[in-house]
């Protein structure tokens, strides 16, 4: 598969939990510039997005520890996350779980690489942290440069 | 004195958002706590002031996993306070798009998230490890449902395509029929998965169970339909407040629903739906679930793996029938006029009765809106599950006694996640 021009970007998160909605505010903010979706992060859904799709970023809201804002790039085809939590507990079957399932599957798109932006508030209602909206208008930033 | 606590912190991604606590006292259980977060209780505040036609797509929030469920509970709602009655194309697209909902969260739950318990694997991914081809089946299973979703609701996360009244687009009739080859395949699919399940071992336990599900006068009842219990309840949607509330519990964010009449808790979901609507099921259902075992009743919550096949086939079924009937109705939505009043929504979402009371003003914003969903229904019923999964497993080792009680929550596929879902990581920060 060719991995093409131009990435697919996929934000993933719960717009109506604060910072984890920042997946859908670098979206938001790409939308019309480059091909984008907006989902909830469910596991089998991704692995259905970037089925056939040769460069993929997705980015997610996360929470490693470090300080709110940062913004932390994962490249997904080179190996394993970060150590993460594999487990079938409820509904968590996530990124995470997808990327590895889509591993194993042979379902992983050539290029694909995950931003992860530490969030803060994860409480319920719209509108970012500070800190968090200033890295989603960078990425997106970022993003837009790398396409030219 | 020995004092033995079984504690999960984690149950969804988000510590705090679901989490089991049991302690054990000289071989009695002395507390056992289900901890759940339900975003239903955001959501009703937000709802009002609003208006009535924004509710479905509003509420469709709510889950991620099933958004339907929440759509169409809140237009039948809306429905009922303004006098609005659909035609009946316009009623079996909804069936259809349910259906839709109906097969990706049984087609997910039962392989990628419940499966893996029987077959002594810790999750999908070792599953994949093991046999790729049954993991490929599931998502393609879980696909063919989002298709349908994404065909009559506009997309798969969130359809938007549902409004009071109908729809705002009638699908194309080769749009629709587009299903039929992946659905014929579903059907077998699902009868050779109630087969695959019934070949599980299953913990030897079973519960006398008040189960409460809708019941309809000719199909398996999904979205329409009286409220039905197997102790003689049998009353319209609209006096669901008569009969059951919740109460608000100091160790989960969710409120607990309970019956006002008795003190024993309910079961609402896939056994519930079997029990009350086994004559409701399709000649084929019925015979897969007779070929895997089962009786016209099942008690043994475990076994809810081999219903949720069961009921993925009778969607299956009922889908297919529906595509190959299609025809685009004359007019995708009938005309509401906001008027004041008080209605009553309910349907089966995946996991169990989802209830919706919603009062208008005159110029139909909303007053109030309660919503009930089916999970923390469900929470005193697992409770008293775990409560009696510990007390017959006391000689297990501390890990498998965790286990089991994991399992017996996943046997109700509880709906606890459909809140944040971000990435938890292990970073070394230099």
């Amino acid at each position: 598969m060719t991995i093409g021009a131009e990435p697919l970007v996929i934000g993933v998160g719960n717009s109506w939990r604060r910072d984890d909605g920042v997946g859908a505010e670098v979206v938001e903010r790409l939308r019309g510039k480059l091909p984008t979706l907006e989902l909830p992060g469910e596991g089998t859904e991704l692995i259905e997005a970037w089925r056939d799709t040769g460069w993929v970023i997705v980015i997610d809201a996360m929470r490693s520890g470090g300080p709110v804002g940062t913004i932390l790039h994962i490249d997904a085809a080179a190996g394993p996350l970060p150590k993460g939590r594999f487990s079938c507990l409820s509904h968590q079957f996530g990124l995470a779980e997808a990327v590895e399932m889509a591993r194993l599957l042979g379902r992983l798109p050539p290029k694909i690489e995950i931003y992860g932006i530490e969030a803060a508030d994860l409480g319920q209602g719209k509108g970012l942290s500070p800190a968090v909206e200033a890295a989603a208008i960078r990425l997106s930033a970022d993003l837009l440069e790398m396409r030219r | 004195m020995a004092t033995k606590i079984i504690k999960v912190g984690a149950l969804a991604r988000v510590e705090g958002e679901g989490s089991l606590y049991v302690r054990i006292k000289d071989d009695t259980v002395t507390d056992v706590r289900f901890g759940i977060f339900e975003p239903p209780r955001f959501f009703e505040a937000f709802l009002v002031g609003r208006d009535y036609s924004e509710a479905p797509d509003l509420a469709a929030r709510i889950c991620g996993i099933c958004p339907v469920a929440y759509e169409l509970g809140a237009i039948l709602a809306m429905e009922d306070v303004l006098g609005v009655t659909v035609s009946q194309p316009i009623n079996d697209l909804r069936r259809l798009i349910y259906c839709g909902e109906w097969i990706e969260s049984h087609g997910l739950h039962t392989y990628l998230l419940h499966a893996p318990d029987f077959l002594g694997l810790a999750d999908a991914l070792e599953l994949a490890k093991v046999d790729k081809p049954l993991v490929e089946r599931a998502l393609r299973l879980k696909k063919i449902g989002n298709d349908i979703l994404e065909i009559v609701g506009g997309r798969a996360v969130h359809p938007v395509n549902l409004k009071v009244g109908g729809f705002y687009r009638s699908p194309r009739k080769a749009e629709i029929r587009r299903l039929r080859d992946d659905l014929k395949w579903a059907i077998d699919e699902s009868e050779a998965s109630a087969k695959l399940f019934s070949g599980f071992d299953f913990p030897d336990f079973e519960q006398d169970y008040t189960f409460i599900a809708l019941r309809h006068e000719r199909d398996y009842a999904i979205h329409q339909g009286r409220l039905v219990s197997n102790r003689g309840l049998d009353v319209p949607v609209s006096e669901f407040l008569d009969h059951f509330d919740e109460e608000h519990v100091e160790h989960s964010n969710a409120l607990q629903g309970y019956m006002k009449a008795g003190t024993s808790p309910y079961m609402l979901g896939p056994l519930a739906r079997y029990a009350i609507n086994h004559d409701r099921l399709s000649e084929r259902a019925r015979a897969a679930a007779r070929s895997a075992g089962l009786g016209p009743v099942v008690l043994n919550p475990f076994r809810s793996i081999i219903v949720r096949a069961v009921e993925m086939l009778q969607a299956c079924e009922d889908a297919l029938a529906l595509v190959e009937g299609y025809d685009e109705p004359d007019r995708p939505a009938e005309t509401a006029t906001p008027r004041a009043g008080v209605g009553h929504g309910c349907t089966e979402a995946p996991r169990g009765v989802c209830y919706h009371r919603y009062q208008l003003a005159e110029d139909g914003s909303i007053l109030d809106a309660r919503i009930i969903p089916p999970t923390s229904q469900n929470q005193k019923a697992i409770e008293d599950d775990l409560r009696r999964v510990v007390e017959a497993n006391l000689d297990l080792a501390p890990d498998a006694l965790q286990w089991r009680c994991e399992q017996a929550i996943r046997n109700y596929d509880p709906c606890i996640s459909c809140a944040t879902h971000f990435l938890t990581l292990t970073v070394e920060w230099a």
